[in-house]
Order: structure tokens, then sequence, then C-alpha cells
């Protein structure tokens, strides 16, 4: 299945919708009182974070997929969100120092909630590619992951609720935007930037599809034709042709 | 009414990778009947032995074993079917009477059976040692008691006597020999005895099917020819 | 499948109580860790969060050691065969792994928990703690079968079943100390039925979902 279609119609409006997104932030939204210019990395890291969970747990939906079928491309699917979503984490987890530092002046704070569960659910994520790596039979790998992907999957929400359970007993939330709602300004730029990142991590993942797809189409194609120098499968994390 | 044939197989392919552990093998084998199976090593024997016993699912083709859907209706077939291959599948710190015990346990048969089976062996006086003092023979005799503990209809036997002395070799010959009046598939390197005991010859080269015809018209010569 | 689940455990006992493996080392290891505690905390005794936190952590790292070995003897003996070839329900498996596990870590604490009573406890040690506890080997043992089964065809299985098991285990360790900490205070409170919720609440979760994906782990 060819996933290149419409991919630079989505690609262009993507990146529109993201610099829309960065002007606002820069030339709409109002500037916090208490923080200063430093909470403006606010509509950077929260949609990172939303899109990074929202990418693990549908990779954990699309590893359902594969248990249930038995399709090799559920676990593309499921292993492109998450692969993308472990990139996007690495981010979440940087802009969340900065913030911490410019703001509070500590690279790190545990009396963040939702940073901490952040931390333990990509711990978690990490061990994903180890994991398959270290199999080697391509269609035990598959379902390994997926297995890994749905149990990982049902983990995120319990570990926020058990991590902001433990926090908010004890300390105030420190990384919040404002107090409580968000006045109208605040609230388009952020949705903006939702939608746009939003759109950022389909990008990647249908490109990142199309690409992984033409390569086995043309190792298809050339094993048929017979190439002798055809180099073996090398072992990988990544899944391997659906056969 | 003539029994259904206990295998049938129509284009069965397994992969391994990209490479095909077997490929597109067709044949069938009455019920009662012994298929012997050659073929040099990684030519696909244990594989299909594997997948006979359901522990491994068909990738293309079509597989019934008596009378079931392969691998839709493994479920059913499961407690019929008795594999001995080249792992014993004791647990080593068990005595022998142990683990018999835990595999009639699993497989819902009596403790009666046990006995009777160490007994045919040879084995009850040394059933209550760990496995692990037990040499590779004394191994074996468990292994084929483990094998038809459960009174299979069908029996999967990859190379039986190997590590067996002749003595022991005769013991066995009641539960898992010809005259057990079971169906058999044997995978065997032994080209002269192999033929003797079967009905239908099987020769594999890479997974594919070299060889196949009724045991009577196949001679060790063209067996032999399988390994160069 | 209770009966076979019954047949395996009664199995894998057996070849503990046989081989003396897995329990001795684990209790030992809680010891040598409270020393461990001691030093690297500069304190000899302990009590409230701190104390609550020390018997965690070392009941969980003495746990990680059992579920390495947890499906080793499967296989490197071809038993995951000898049981896939039997006609029975695979989820007996799990159950029995599970509850195997669960009697190992009851086996060790009850070395390991008395130990930390007279070693580095300050308080009295308030026998409502027991209950926590119990709850929270529930959810080990679940997550620890879940985690060893998915290790166990790697080859670093011993360093995956620690990074795979530990951060999902991360709630229960909140619960846990949580509940632990006012039951190990001087003066203490009561157990609090708010984290034995959440501790509940997580076992009960995990353990539908294991059932759930076991079967998946054992095919082909």
């Amino acid at each position: 299945m060819l996933y290149g279609k419409r991919l630079r119609g989505l690609a262009v409006a993507s990146a529109l919708v993201l610099s829309v997104a960065f002007a606002l932030t820069f030339f709409y939204a109002p500037l916090d009182a208490d923080q200063g210019f430093v909470q403006k990395i606010f509509y950077l890291h929260v949609p990172m974070a939303i899109v990074c969970l929202g990418g693990f747990i549908f990779g954990g939906i699309c590893a359902i997929g594969l248990l249930r079928t038995g399709d090799r491309k559920w676990d593309l699917r499921s292993y492109v969100a998450i692969h993308l979503s472990l990139i996007l984490g690495v981010g979440v987890l940087l802009t969340g120092m900065i913030w911490a530092k410019a703001s509070w002046g500590s690279w790190w704070v545990w009396e963040e909630p939702t940073l901490v569960a952040f931390l333990v659910a990509f711990l978690l994520y990490a061990t994903y590619q180890p994991l398959r790596f270290s199999i080697e039979d391509p269609e035990k790998q598959a379902r390994y992951a997926a297995v890994f992907a749905v149990v990982a999957g049902a983990f995120v929400p319990l570990n926020f609720l058990a991590v902001r359970l433990a926090e908010s007993l004890v300390h105030p939330r420190v990384l919040t935007a404002t107090g409580g709602t968000m006045p109208g300004a605040m609230r388009l730029t952020f949705i903006v930037a939702v939608v746009g990142m939003t759109g950022l991590f389909v990008t990647l993942w249908k490109y990142e599809m199309a690409s992984k797809n033409a390569t086995f189409r043309l190792r298809a194609l050339r094993r048929r034709l017979g190439d002798d120098e055809l180099p073996p499968a090398r072992r990988s994390a990544a899944p391997a042709a659906p056969s | 009414m003539a029994a259904p044939p206990a295998i049938e197989l129509a284009g069965l392919t397994r992969r391994y990778g990209e490479r095909d552990a077997l490929a597109d093998v067709t044949l069938t084998l009455p019920a009662g009947a012994t298929l012997v199976v050659f073929g040099p090593n990684g030519a696909g024997k244990t594989t299909l032995l594997r997948v006979l016993a359901t522990l491994l699912r068909p990738h293309e083709g079509a597989a019934r074993v008596l009378g079931r859907e392969l691998p839709a209706e493994s479920w059913a077939v499961r407690g019929r079917i008795g594999l001995l291959a080249h792992d014993p599948l004791l647990y080593r710190d068990l005595s022998g009477r142990e683990n018999l015990r835990y595999h009639a346990a699993l497989h819902g048969a009596g403790r009666e059976r046990a006995e009777f089976l160490l007994d045919a062996v040879g084995m009850d006086r040394r059933a209550d040692e760990p496995v692990r003092f037990l040499s590779r023979g004394m191994v074996q005799r468990l292994a084929v008691c483990r094998a038809v503990l459960h009174d299979p209809d069908l029996l999967l036997l990859d190379e039986p006597t190997s590590h067996l002395d002749p003595a022991a070799a005769e013991l066995v010959v009641p539960l898992i020999g010809r005259a057990s009046a079971r169906t058999r598939v044997v995978a065997s390197h032994d080209p002269a005895g192999g033929l003797a005991e079967a009905d239908l010859a099987l020769g594999l080269r890479a997974g594919r099917t070299a060889l196949l015809g009724p045991a009577a018209g196949v001679s060790p010569a063209e067996v032999g020819a399988l390994y160069r | 499948m209770i009966r076979v689940a019954l047949a395996v455990l009664r199995k894998d006992l057996l070849v503990e109580l046989r081989t003396k493996e897995s329990v001795p080392a684990m209790a030992l290891f809680s010891l040598v860790t409270y020393v461990v505690f001691r030093f690297g905390l500069d304190r000899t005794s302990l009590e409230g969060d701190l104390a609550a936190g020390v018997l965690v952590v070392t009941l969980l790292f003495a746990a990680v050691l059992g579920i390495n070995r947890l499906f080793v003897a499967e296989r490197e003996q071809g038993g995951f065969d000898a049981f896939l070839l039997a006609p029975v329900d695979r989820s007996a498996l799990l159950v029995a792994k599970a509850l195997a596990l669960l009697v190992i870590l009851v086996a060790v604490e009850v070395v390991a928990v008395p130990a930390f009573v007279v070693l580095l406890l300050g308080p009295a040690f308030d026998p409502a703690a027991l209950v926590v506890l119990a709850l929270a080997d529930v959810g080990i043992a679940v997550i620890g079968t879940l985690a060893s089964a998915l290790a166990v065809q790697t080859r670093a299985r011993d360093l995956i079943v620690p990074l795979v098991a530990l951060p999902l285990l991360v709630p229960l360790v909140i619960a846990t100390a949580h509940g632990l900490s006012p039951l190990l205070s001087e003066g203490g409170g009561g157990l609090d039925a708010g984290w034995l919720a959440v501790l509940g609440l997580y076992d009960t979760v995990f353990v539908l979902l294991s059932y759930a994906v076991f079967d998946f782990l054992l095919e082909d």
C-alpha cells in the first residue's frame, strides 16, 4: 500500500499550521506575569508531550491490530508510531528541563507530577527497541513487541494517575501555565500548537511508512528477479517485510 | 468404513525469516501407516515434525492431522500426538517418576500408566533419581515413556533409537515401533533400517521434496543420493 | 485450567525445593542490601517515609533476582515444548508462574521483613503493614511474570527484565511506600484505604491485561 499520496499536501499544511503557531506564540499570546518570556516554551513543551503520549497509545492500538489479525502491516504502524514518539519524548524532557531551569533555577523538579510521570513512561518505552533487537525471528519480534506496546500503552494512564496522586498531596503544581483556566489568547495559541504538532507527527509517520514500504517492495522485486548480490537481511529492531 | 488419512499435507510451506524451511510439501499418510523422512541436516525434517506436532504454524498451504485442520483446530489434536525429538523434555532436577507424573497431570493420564511404562523400559529401579544423574541412554528411555504416556494416535519420532544400546532399543520397540499399531512419522539417518520399517518414504533437501513414494519402491542408494 | 496450573505450580515448587536456587539467594540479598543502605544513608535507624522506601526498594530488587530465573528452566530444558504439546489452556502457565513467584516472594519476606525490623526499623512494627505488602506482592508477581515471559526469548534476558519491570512497577512502588509509611512511623497512622485502593486497582488491571496478552507470547 502506498503511503505517499497526499503526503506533500499534508506536509505543507502541517508546516503552515506550525508556522502560524510559532507566530502566535511570539506575537499574540500574552506574556506571563510570573515567568516572563520563558513561559512561552509551554507552547512547545506541552503540545509535544500530548502528541508523544498520544503516539504511544496509538502504537498500542496498532499493536492490538497485529495481535488480532496477524497482519504485519500493523506491526510497522505500531513501530513507527512508538519510535517517533520516543524522539518527541526526548524533546519533551529537554524542553521541560530548560523550562524548569529558566523559571525555577534547577534542571529538574520532582514536584512537577506530569514531568515525572513522563520520565517513567519514557524510560519504559526506551526498552522497546532493545527488546525488539534482541529477538531475531521477525514474527516473534513483531508479536512480542506488540504485547509490550499493549501493556505499556495501558500503563501510561495508570502511571500518570499514580504519580499525580503521590505529588498532589504535598506540592502544588510547578510548571503550570496559569492557575487554572486559560485566557482566550492563550487557548487559541495552545490549540493551534497542538494541531500543528499533531500534523507534524502524522506527516513524519506517513513519510517513514512510505519509505519503509518502498524499501520492502524494492527488496522483494530484487529477490524475485534473482538478484545474486542481494545482501541477506541484517538483524534489526525495525520490522522486516511482511512475508 | 475406512478411517480418514492420518496426515494430509498440500503445499505446506514454513519460512524462517527470508529462507524457506519447508517449501511446498504435499503428501497423504493413511492411518496406522509409517512415514520415514530422510534428508541432510537443515533439510527441514525437524521443522516438518514440529509443524505436525502443532508447535509451528504453517505459513502457506494446508495441513490436516488426524482429520483436523492446522492451525485452526490444533487444540483438538494436541492430546493425540506424541513427540520424541532431540530434546528429551525432562526436568533435570526431578526424578524420572516425578517427570512422568508431571506430564501425566498435563495430559490427564493416570499414574498407573507411568508406572507401567517405567517397568516396560526397564527403568523402574532408577526412576527416583534426578534425571541429571542418569546416562543419556536412560534419559532417552524416559523420553520414550513421556512420548507415549498419553497413548497418542500419532507418533512423531526424530531419530528415536539414537543413544540407545541394542538391548534398550529392543525394549522400546513395542512402544514406538511398527508393532505399536500407531500412525508414525520417523525422521531417520539410516536408509536401510528406515525403509524397512516404513510404508511411505519422503526425502527432503533444502525444504523441498526430493523424493516421495512407497518405501518398498525406494532403494537405500536413492536415499544416499540426497546427502550428496 | 486450575488443575493444570496447580500441576505446573507443584512442579516449579518441587524444583525450587530441590535446587534451592532462588529463595536463599534472594533472602541473603535482602540482608546485604540492608547493610548497604545502613552505610549508604549513614543511618542506623529508620522510620516513616525512609523506612518504607528502604523496605520497598529492597524487596523490589530482591524480586528482580527471582524474576530473572522464572522461565529459565523452561527455556533451557525444553519445558515450553512439553507444555505446548499438552491439550491445556495456555493461560494456566501464566497463573502457575505468577503463583510460584508469589510463593517465592512470601518465602523471602518471611526472612527479609523480620530482618528489617531487627536491623533498621526504629518504631515498633505494625502488623497491618503485612496487608500492604501482600497486595504489593500480587502486583510484583504479575508484572514479574509478564516481564520474564517477554524477556525469555531475548538474548539479553537478565538486562531486559529489570528495564521492563521496574518502570511498570513505579505506580506500585508509589502506592506501597505511601501505604507503609504511616505504619512504620512513631505513634503512626493506620491503614490508608486510599492507597490500598490504588494497589488493588493496579493489581486488577495488570492481572486482566496479562491474562489477555499472555497467549500471544506462547504461540508458534
